[in-house]
């Protein structure tokens, strides 16, 4: 609540009422050298005998992780009660903190309670297959990624682009189409898998088959509702210097779908991924993201099927994050973008 | 308000789009049409006409009535529909309908599920300045990550403690719905306007009554829109369950064994079913929204 009722403006909301669960804001370098002393501690704590997978798991073993994770929720909320200057900065490191400390204590506590790898193998483990899999995955990478993903994510956003400029001079057809376009998104397009399967093979070109349908529409949507974003005041000045269409499409309208247009491409990344994966479930040949999830699941060889999503988490948030760029680069002057930092 | 007025503007500009979508549809049938007598050529002269003389219409007429065509004919689909729908008893295995609860079960015990788990973390990361730094990035990071492939995971984890039938593909629903539900309900729950937090202040009231008063309901436009993506999301996990679980059952299933067996009407039928399925749990989503949201459309 009181977030966004800035306590600087108004310091009695803040303390009155206790509505901020939170700590007051600690010291930046005090919180610092906490963190630290815990990490030493930790890794101290994870190399020794306590914490090997022979050793008995005792009442220490014990005492020690609730004390390490009492320090560590300590010093996550300490380094998420950091206000000021550096902000941002410690805004991240919160959420690193955090991840780092889920890691540590998913490799603690499996190898100590020896969970069986098909339940959870742990962190450790899944980076030595990713490792020793390294060329297996790379293929599968090479496979699903290079080409059904990328290839089917252009082909489809591209169509689904042409297709939104070509009828943008066509109200009526625009009038039939968007709503029925707009409908996809509620169905499971990813179904036509086993279709595409059968016109276009096993190899990639059914899975990139998938992606441009499931791409299409939601490129096509965005694109329109791009193009009729701009502003009335700003077409009629266009239309005052005696722009053709032509002109006023490429230097006003144009210009002003690009955010609408990344929005598209950004979503478009993660569900191209996903139909190429799911795709792959419905028959592959035998290399494949998909494919070395459902098979190496089948043969309970859990660490290898973590590899592989691990390899599909990377890919799409890199993606994301290469479009998030390129949309800073293209359309630097929009607001949206301006907006952040 | 701004969505509110939007979809109003769409439904009132629904009644003048009647001809366009007719006009649409009907393209899309004739292509249809068309691409099923191209694909559906070859084989047809192959297996059907080999032996005899034919026109140019027995080819047509042959095309759309193949037993296994390439591409069915639309009223080769409409006809197995309703055939699979009408001609078996609601518990058999052969009927659609059949099929179709079994996957509906599963999504909508998943998306329930899944809500109530968003609206909660969701809660908790607004009150707490922690949970808002440490988990809220993590989450809204995974919206990028192609969390669906980690379903045979789920599939085999809980497979080896025991679970199975509808409880795994509930919980793939689940997390599915999950993602986007917390975080339009963070961004919903902090929609209100300081000036409304401070007056609620002034009132002394609690943070559960400002909770209940203030910040639930303003959150309600952005929640019914994250609804309508966590059902269908959910809709395509449970589908995606049902594929490597021997596929006995489910709108998954039915298109897996059709892939198996090369029976396309099948597989089209089924597609056809979840795009229905899809489309109804979608509208029951907008249908909620409509009654419940009644009181703020401003006409």
């Amino acid at each position: 609540m009181s977030r966004r009722a800035d306590p600087k403006a108004n310091p009695a909301l803040r303390s009155a009422k206790g509505i901020q669960m939170d700590p007051v804001a600690p010291d930046g370098k005090a919180t610092v050298a906490m963190v630290a002393a815990s990490f030493a501690l930790a890794l101290v704590f994870m190399f020794s005998p306590l914490a090997r997978p022979a050793a008995p798991v005792g009442a220490l073993f014990w005492t020690l992780t609730a004390t390490l994770a009492v320090l560590a929720s300590v010093g996550i909320r300490r380094t998420a009660a950091i206000r000021g200057t550096g902000g941002g900065f410690y805004a991240s490191m919160t959420a690193a903190l955090f991840g780092f400390w889920i890691l540590y204590f998913w490799q603690l506590l499996v190898v100590a309670a020896e969970v069986p790898r098909v339940l959870l193998p742990s962190p450790a483990l899944i980076v030595a297959s990713l490792w020793d899999n390294l060329s297996t995955l790379g293929g599968d990478f090479v496979q699903t990624v290079i080409k059904a993903v990328l290839i089917g994510w252009a082909l489809g956003c591209g169509l689904g682009f042409l297709v939104a400029i070509a009828i943008d001079r066509m109200p009526f057809l625009q009038r039939g189409l968007l709503p029925i376009a707009s409908l996809t998104s509620a169905i499971p397009l990813v179904g036509v898998a086993p279709i595409a399967v059968m016109w276009f093979g096993f190899e990639w070109p059914s899975k990139a088959a998938v992606v441009v349908l499931m791409t299409f529409f939601p490129m096509l949507v965005s694109t329109l509702a791009g193009l009729q974003a701009s502003q009335r005041l700003e077409r009629e000045l266009m239309h005052s210097y005696a722009a053709s269409y032509l002109r006023t499409l490429w230097s006003l309208r144009l210009p002003s779908a690009v955010p609408f247009m990344f929005a598209a491409l950004k979503v478009n990344a993660s569900l191209a991924l996903i139909g190429a994966i799911v795709a792959e479930f419905f028959g592959s040949p035998t290399t494949g993201l998909g494919f070395r999830i459902s098979t190496e699941a089948l043969k309970m060889n859990m660490t290898l099927v973590w590899a592989a999503v691990v390899v599909a988490a990377v890919t799409g948030t890199t993606a994301y994050a290469l479009l998030s760029r390129l949309e800073r680069r293209v359309a630097f002057w929009h607001p949206s973008v301006r907006g952040r930092k | 308000m701004a969505m509110t007025s939007k979809r109003h503007g769409h439904a009132a500009a629904l009644g003048s789009q009647g001809a366009p979508i007719a006009v649409v549809l009907a393209l899309i049938a004739l292509v249809w049409y068309g691409l099923a007598i191209a694909l559906n050529a070859q084989g047809a002269i192959e297996r059907n006409l080999a032996d005899v003389m034919w026109t140019w219409q027995d080819l047509v007429a042959t095309t759309w009535a193949m037993e296994r065509p390439v591409l069915p004919a639309p009223h080769q689909v409409a006809l197995d529909l309703w055939a699979s729908i009408t001609g078996w008893p609601l518990s058999s295995p052969r009927n659609l309908l059949f099929h179709t609860a079994v996957t509906a079960e599963s999504t909508l015990v998943g998306f329930i599920l899944g809500t109530l788990l968003g609206l909660l973390l969701s809660i908790a990361i607004v009150h707490s300045r922690t949970l808002d730094r440490a988990l809220l990035p993590w989450i809204v990071a995974s919206q990028s990550v192609p969390v669906l492939a980690i379903a045979p995971i789920v599939l085999v984890i809980l497979g080896s403690i025991g679970l199975t039938g509808v409880a795994p593909k509930a919980v793939i629903a689940m997390y599915l719905c999950f993602f986007p539900v917390t975080v339009a309900m963070v961004q919903g729950l902090r929609s209100p306007q300081v000036i409304e937090t401070e007056m609620l202040h002034t009132y002394a009231a609690s943070p559960w009554q400002a909770l209940w008063m203030l910040r639930l309901p303003a959150s309600l436009p952005f929640l019914f829109p994250a609804l309508r993506v966590g059902v269908a999301a959910g809709l395509v996990g449970a589908m995606v369950a049902e594929l490597p679980t021997g596929a006995q059952a489910g709108l998954g299933a039915r298109l897996l064994t059709g892939s198996y067996y090369g029976q396309t009407i099948q597989i089209w039928s089924a597609l056809v079913m979840s795009a229905v399925l899809g489309l109804v749990l979608t509208a029951a989503m907008a249908g909620l929204e409509h009654v419940v949201l009644r009181s703020r459309r401003q006409t």
